[in-house]
């Protein structure tokens, strides 16, 4: 077991141009806090650095190899690419574990291919056994479970954001400065970032703990304040059925199914949504389901933890006073 | 210009998809093959493209197997100008690593100013195979973008970033990866199936590539399937005025509020 504490998994953790560490570092920390060491790489704007480290520190880190980006950096995903390689080559890890976020795909893509190790992605947990590193997948929404590990080498792993319950304690993490070369690689380049106008007291819906969605049976944009009220009282995010998003009720960013965002929440409640194979897709592997549909045989009941075959326009409001109620 | 649009064939996600519980592969037989849907809308965004450039050639690119051509098809009657298909038996259960590889040895023997796919399939959902081509090639990547132009020299384009939104730009030749915000691909014409008939779709192997799929490299490998127990109904009740009190008083006693 002493070898299994010392074995150190490589995490890059991300950083908004803001300085905020992202909320997929808990989760990184955690699953690599299961099965090794948990080393962070942190390549930061200029300025921004030690404040993350600190940050990663407090959600597990036990070392943190800490770079700055010039100021005015501009090009995408290289930094980040150059700056891991560079840590992979001083750590020499058992596991290198990125975020299946944007920015992470791109960087997992290029650090596998860089490094000629193999890549797992869009993983929902990694364990350990006498053999090395087992990647944990769920797929086809939700429908199997899919165990993958690599040949030889060092495993590169996206984890699914929210996807991965374990955290790790927190940590006093030694800081090392990362120095590394730029590699210069062709990119591209970021012209300019404009900070979305989204209200910040909801949570995100991806990794959200609570998800309150609507869907046709919602019947307008100015309804789906509805859907948000009910959120709202439950600290919940809210999501949408394609049909929603598709007759311009919501935003596409709401979209939850299979070709939308994918959550697997504590509590998924869904309005006036069907149920269509895609949708579910995205969501059945939510811990309770609770739907509220005017249709009986909406195919969404088949799979819901508590049914009410209502009018969501009555049901909601009383929902929403009842556990109002309750809070005061 | 000379445009190549990765597209892949997947079971159609309108059913209930299967693994084989033994192999860890699709069972093809289970769902109707179709193209990926948003492949269709990369293919659209360069037909569109060509449309009004008319010296652009759109090369639809797919590995997969023997039933892929008549995907492809598809794709030929909105208009791409030709395929390129690899086939190889060596390509079943196929890695991201050696994927990636054999589609970048593809579009260099294609030759290319864009390569555009769609930002993640319905299958693997990985969408990691565009940066890790243009790591291969040593291109340039501007993946999951909302919105694309394509000019004579350069491509550009907004995706989502931590807290926001960037705009991007990147040097031809490059490659891109488009979201389902592009518009909806258009259907084939009756004119487009009859033509797409007649357009060459060329197929090759991994030793035409230069590949060997058996390589002393690492590879990630399935080691267990299992099929999870079907969620089934729980409660379910009929309003009766009291539905919304009712709800409330369930999430209260499991905790869930």
């Amino acid at each position: 077991m002493t070898e299994l504490a010392v074995d150190p998994i490589l995490v890059l953790l991300s950083v908004s141009p803001t300085g905020e560490l992202a909320t997929s570092a808990a989760e990184l920390l955690g699953a690599a806090g299961r099965i090794g060491t948990p080393v962070a790489v942190i390549i930061a704007g200029h300025g921004h650095g030690p404040d993350a480290a600190t940050a990663a520190g407090a959600r597990g880190a036990q070392r943190v190899l800490l770079a700055e980006t010039p100021d005015g950096d501009s090009v995408l995903t290289s930094q980040l690419v150059d700056g891991l390689v560079a840590a992979y080559e001083r750590v020499n890890p058992s596991a290198v574990l990125i975020s299946h976020s944007i920015e992470g795909r791109d960087v997992a893509g290029r650090f596998a291919v860089r490094t000629q190790n193999a890549l797992a992605v869009d993983a929902v947990g990694v364990d350990r056994d006498d053999e090395g590193i087992i990647i944990h997948h769920s797929v086809y929404g939700g429908a199997y479970d899919v165990d993958s590990a690599v040949t030889f080498g060092t495993p590169v792993v996206t984890i699914r954001e929210g996807g991965v319950e374990d955290r790790t304690a927190a940590a006093n993490p030694t800081i090392e400065s990362l120095e590394y070369v730029g590699t210069g690689r062709k990119a591209a380049t970021i012209v300019s970032f404009t900070p979305e106008q989204a209200r910040p007291s909801r949570p995100a819906l991806r990794g959200a703990n609570r998800v309150v969605a609507g869907g046709r049976g919602v019947g307008s944009a100015e309804d789906f304040a509805l859907v948000e009220q009910l959120a709202d009282v439950l600290g919940a995010a809210v999501g949408a059925s394609r049909v929603a998003v598709d007759s311009g009720y919501v935003p596409h960013s709401y979209q939850v199914g299979q070709t939308g965002v994918s959550v697997a929440p504590q509590l998924y409640i869904a309005l006036g949504i069907s149920g269509a194979i895609q949708h579910r897709a995205g969501m059945q592997t939510a811990k309770t389901i609770v739907a509220i549909n005017k249709d009986p045989e909406a195919l969404i009941f088949e799979i819901a933890d508590f049914g009410v075959v209502g009018d969501l326009f009555t049901v909601v409001p009383q929902l929403v006073s009842a556990l109002t109620a309750k809070k005061e | 210009m000379k445009i190549i649009v990765l597209v892949k064939e997947v079971p159609d996600t309108y059913a209930e998809r299967r693994l084989n519980l033994e192999t860890g592969l699709a069972d093809r037989d289970a769902n109707d093959r179709v193209l990926d849907e948003i492949g269709e809308r990369a293919v659209e965004v360069a037909i569109s493209y060509a449309e009004s450039h008319p010296d652009t050639e759109v090369i639809v690119l797919t590995l997969g197997p023997q039933t892929v051509p008549a995907t492809l098809r598809k794709a030929l009657a909105m208009g791409a100008t030709s395929g390129f298909h690899v086939l190889d038996d060596a390509l079943l259960g196929a890695d991201l690593m050696l994927t990636a590889e054999t589609l970048a040895k593809a579009v260099e023997r294609i030759g290319f100013d864009l390569i555009i796919a769609g930002d993640t399939s319905t299958d693997g959902n990985a969408g990691v195979i565009p940066a890790m081509i243009a790591e291969h090639l040593g291109i340039a990547h501007a993946t999951t973008l909302n919105s694309l132009e394509i000019s004579d020299t350069d491509i550009g384009g907004e995706r989502e970033a931590s807290g926001g939104t960037i705009t991007l730009t990147a040097s031809l030749p490059a490659i891109v990866s488009i979201t389902e915000r592009l518009p909806d691909a258009r259907f084939p014409s009756f004119k487009g199936i009859m033509a797409a008939k007649k357009k060459t779709i060329v197929t090759v192997d991994l030793a035409n590539l230069g590949i060997d799929a058996d390589a002393d490299v690492p590879r990630s490998i399935v080691i267990a399937v299992s099929a999870r127990p079907a969620r089934s109904a729980g409660i379910k009740i009929v309003d009766d005025g009291n539905a919304g009190q009712q709800l409330a008083d369930y999430l209260i006693q499991n905790r869930l509020v």
